[in-house]
């Protein structure tokens, strides 16, 4: 496992470990376009919520829109994603569901 | 080996079952049926659209799962006042507890306030005065996703809305059990839930003390006869009619009453509308900049509920346009229907008045005499003589979207 899957899992584990949250139902229904980046898109988004505000949000940004989102994320909602990720996780969603 | 995002799931689903308290959905397994597509929304919000029932609610149209944003089909909104499990579900973030009535406490405090005390339900029901409202809840983001160009966040169509009658007591008479001091210039609510990760802001909104000290602002435990569904705040939320549903703090748990302007991110950059491009008189001037205001009251808009788009009639039979109206607390003057696409219009019989915040049913009947498609319209007009928009006031997060809406029928 990449240590950043196994941080986001552990950081999830604890997290839900001290503050039990509702998980609505049917959420592993959503399931994302196949392509390089697909797997530390799902670790680092679904810590907070779920994949398929990817899916709704599609077509909206283009690569620059999906920079700013994935940058809102870290330095606005926090989200502990290391700076050097946030370009692969971009390069993803701008393959698979961005504006052309 | 199964792929890691069921790990991560299984984990967040274990973490859930082992957490006294929490709720879990009964039926766990298996996609709910699409629901239609709908004009106007991006590809990807209708295909991630399904009909699927939250504990105790109905199918409702779901936009995201976690946290759970849920809007009416619009079938609902033939009814005067929206069913409580039919009604819209949104939150923000998705550390979401069932908080039960008996424990449910509210503190009240803040620098502008001389005795800050704290109530149980029990209190508030004892020792107040309980009144009842009708108003409508409506989302600030409702028909975002229609919004053209397309903008970012859920991606709502029509139903990010609900008419309902809401049971509680005056805040103003809570507050004046604490005491509101001369320098009261903000109110700061807070509610049960919280962010998934300690980093994420908080979700706290604040109102402008004079909002919060108008008799038609309640603390709510009841809506149309009932207790609150959890999903829609249980058991205790803010009800701020006229204004749009984002001050309306579910669950909660805090209000602080302050002399300076709160500053949090769901305040300020979030929720935020140009200055000077709507026609609005409730101001938020503690929150204002130069550039943009926090969203306040609701603008007049209408939506026809019958018939939907595309749907066939016959040829020389009556049919019956109905539909809503609203606007943020002024009463609706005038609806008026047009059945040729906007080249006249005559006006809609409105139905009861159930008070200037609810939504205010009207129709209209005509015969369509030709065979071929016809263009259905309907305008609101408000007792200020404010009326919906024909073009879309732009605006960077897709509030206010007031555009005159249209069906077009078949007549066969």
């Amino acid at each position: 496992m990449k240590p950043t899957i196994a941080y986001a899992a552990a950081a999830l584990a604890a997290l839900l470990a001290l503050a039990p949250a509702v998980t609505p139902a049917d959420e592993d229904q959503v399931e994302l376009e196949a392509g390089p980046g697909k797997e530390l898109v799902e670790a680092s988004c679904i810590m907070c919520h779920s994949l398929d505000y990817i899916q709704m949000n599609s077509p909206i940004f283009d690569r620059k829109g999906w920079e700013g989102s994935v940058t809102k994320m870290i330095k606005v909602m926090g989200a502990p994603i290391p700076p050097e990720q946030a370009k692969e996780i971009v390069d993803y969603l701008d393959a698979n569901y961005a504006r052309k | 080996m199964r792929n890691r995002r069921q790990f991560l799931l299984d984990v967040a689903r274990g973490a859930a079952v082992l957490g006294a308290g929490s709720i879990l959905p009964a039926r766990a397994l298996g996609a709910g049926p699409a629901h239609p597509s709908i004009d106007g929304l991006v590809d990807g919000a209708n295909g991630s659209a399904v009909l699927e029932a939250l504990p105790g609610k109905r199918p409702l149209i779901k936009r995201s799962f976690r946290p759970p944003n849920y809007e009416t089909p619009v079938e609902y909104f033939a009814e005067q006042f929206t069913p409580n499990d039919a009604f819209f579900v949104r939150w923000h973030l998705s550390n979401i507890q069932e908080v039960a009535a008996a424990s449910w406490k509210l503190e009240l405090g803040g620098e502008a306030v001389e005795r800050p005390f704290a109530v149980t339900l029990a209190d508030l029901q004892k020792d107040f005065e309980q009144v009842e409202v009708a108003a409508l809840c409506l989302c600030s983001g409702n028909r975002r996703g229609l919004s053209s160009p397309h903008v970012a966040g859920v991606q709502w169509a029509h139903g990010a809305m609900g008419n309902a009658r809401w049971k509680g007591v005056r805040l103003k008479d809570v507050l004046a059990k604490a005491g509101v001091k001369k320098e009261a210039l903000e109110v700061v609510l807070g509610g049960a839930d919280a962010p998934a990760s300690p980093s994420t802001p908080g979700f706290v909104k604040s109102i402008p003390a004079w909002k919060a000290l108008d008799e038609n602002t309640l603390l709510a435990w009841e809506m149309n006869g009932a207790p609150l569904p959890h999903w829609n705040g249980a058991p205790v939320r803010l009800v701020v009619p006229g204004w749009t549903a984002t001050y309306w703090m579910k669950q909660i748990t805090s209000v602080q009453v302050v002399a300076q302007p709160y500053k949090g991110f769901w305040m300020n950059p979030a929720y935020r509308i140009p200055k000077g491009k709507f026609p609005l008189v409730d101001r938020f001037v503690s929150q204002e900049t130069e550039a943009n205001t926090p969203i306040t009251e609701m603008v007049v808009n209408s939506l026809i509920v019958s018939p939907r788009p595309g749907q066939k009639v016959r040829r020389g039979a009556p049919v019956e346009v109905k539909g809503i109206a609203w606007d943020g607390g002024y009463g609706i003057q005038t609806v008026e229907v047009s059945t040729d696409g906007g080249r006249s219009w005559r006006p809609a019989e409105l139905a009861q008045d159930h008070g200037r915040f609810s939504w205010r049913q009207w129709k209209h009947a005509f015969k369509p005499d030709k065979a071929g498609a016809v263009t259905v319209l309907a305008k609101a007009t408000n007792k200020l003589g404010s009326s919906q928009a024909f073009d879309l006031v732009f605006n960077p997060a897709g509030y206010h979207n007031n555009v005159v809406q249209q069906a077009v029928i078949q007549v066969g």
